[in-house]
């Protein structure tokens, strides 16, 4: 089968945004969620454009305010920055975690523990159920210790008054 | 400056009112969703604003001080009719001319690329192509005015999911793109939180609730707790909506600025689309006004 482009212009973005209707998270964070997570996961790159506002508006059918309440949100957050007349940049970058170490680190998921699980009698939902516990049991610890972002942020947010 | 804007705004047929004490201010820049039952009179108030219908009493303008139907108004107003008004017999290019004709300030350049753009074959007898394409069609020929106000009585009724999809996205991308103001009728509660930012609600020819979306979903709240304590409850704060169930109740309030939990009742936001349909079943609550904020209870978390 081939794919029919029928988009005229090249897309820019690496980031293609989708919603979930039925999530009742309000649609500009699921927006703000979708580009953090693709920060974190190392497929949105420092100096990465996101979407133009008028091609999530298009593609998405969804009110201009609530991508640019999106779009302002992730700004104050630091991870995304606008160059006028140009478009909107990230600039943030993943903490340490490579493409090449996020495929070793889910190389080592699937064949070991999520087999031992499967193993051991745990169906899909069993496994899903255990993983979000022992998930929060280690943030529980982890923000014990240190309150560690996942995100290092490009510059501090401007209340802070960085560096220019 | 204000989009719309009515003061007392009232129409008379004969002896019944389709409009009646219509007091409305909405800022430029919004997409607009007129929402209501059939024969509310949602497209009463979209004729008065392009002047096809004449106000029996009160003022109705629109672009600022613009009265809505004059000249002025009219050139910078674009409307698309609930029958998507064109002429079956002429070819796409055919109607595309007529348009351009027809009107002082046409963007032709405008309208040919958009057309292609949606895959609309300029050959094509307009009657001839899916609804789907007419309702884009129209709504192309009414944008390539670069009105600062789209209005559109029910643009998305007769459509199927895909049309209804790319018609709202040609809208909402003008939107983003040229700042132009929308307002829509519509039907199709379950779309409006993505697309709309602006609701006004309309009941017998009343306003029941306007406002931004954001701040009607955050002055209300759904409080669920025990059914023999509903009474109570209801007579402290102002009660929208109530849903029984064995021993449980769940009321959904309307509330100024924030809510004691009364002890024992679990608080969580609605979402619009149950909001929407609560106000709609019942057209007598009114959410403008009312005693508000639930009165304060000893013990229990604050919301908001």
């Amino acid at each position: 089968m081939t794919i029919v482009k029928r988009e005229t212009e090249k897309p820019r973005s690496p980031l293609i945004f989708r919603l979930d209707p039925r999530s009742g998270v309000p649609t500009y964070l699921q927006l703000v969620h979708q580009v953090e997570h693709a920060i974190r996961l190392g497929y949105l790159l420092h100096g990465d454009q996101l979407p133009r506002l008028k091609d999530v508006v298009a593609s998405l059918s969804i009110n201009p305010n609530t991508v640019q309440k999106a779009y302002r949100h992730l700004e104050q957050e630091g991870l995304i920055g606008a160059r006028p007349g140009q478009g909107t940049f990230v600039l943030a970058s993943p903490e340490t975690v490579g493409l090449a170490e996020l495929e070793a680190l889910r190389k080592r998921l699937v064949d070991g523990w999520l087999r031992d699980a499967a193993a051991a009698g745990l169906d899909e939902e069993g496994i899903a159920a255990l993983f979000a516990s022992a998930l929060r049991d280690f943030r529980e610890r982890q923000s014990d210790t240190a309150h560690g972002s996942q995100l290092r942020r490009a510059r501090a947010p401007r209340e802070a008054g960085g560096v220019a | 400056m204000n989009a719309l804007e009515t003061f007392g705004l009232g129409v008379r047929y004969g002896q019944s009112w389709a409009v009646r004490d219509c007091t409305l201010s909405i800022e430029e820049g919004h997409v607009v969703a007129l929402v209501g039952s059939n024969g509310a009179g949602k497209t009463t108030l979209l004729h008065c604003a392009v002047g096809l219908t004449e106000a029996t009493c009160g003022t109705i303008s629109v672009l600022g001080d613009l009265r809505a139907g004059s000249d002025e108004a009219l050139a910078r107003v674009a409307f698309v009719a609930q029958d998507t008004p064109l002429y079956r017999h002429l070819t796409v290019t055919e109607m595309v001319e007529v348009a351009a004709n027809l009107n002082r300030s046409f963007d032709l350049p405008f309208a040919t690329a958009r057309l292609r753009q949606l895959d609309i074959p300029a050959k094509r007898r307009v009657g001839k192509l899916s609804g789907g394409q007419q309702a884009q069609l129209a709504l192309t020929l009414a944008l390539a005015r670069h009105p600062d106000l789209v209005i559109l009585d029910e643009p998305l009724a007769r459509l199927d999911p895909v049309a209804r999809h790319d018609v709202m996205a040609l809208v909402l991308s003008m939107a983003a793109e040229e700042g132009i103001s929308v307002i829509f009728s519509s039907h199709v509660v379950s779309e409006l939180e993505r697309v709309a930012d602006y609701l006004v609600l309309m009941a017998h020819g009343s306003l029941q609730l306007t406002g931004p979306i954001d701040e009607i979903l955050a002055s209300h709240t759904v409080l669920a707790g025990p059914a023999d304590d509903a009474d109570r409850v209801a007579t402290q704060c102002s009660v929208v909506h109530v849903e029984q169930a064995a021993r449980r109740v769940q009321l959904l309030v309307r509330h100024d600025q924030s809510v004691d939990i009364p002890p024992g009742w679990e608080a969580s936001p609605p979402s619009l689309d149950e909001l929407v349909l609560a106000y709609l079943r019942d057209p007598s609550v009114v959410g403008r006004s009312g005693p508000l904020a639930l009165a304060a209870t000893r013990a229990g978390g604050t919301l908001r």
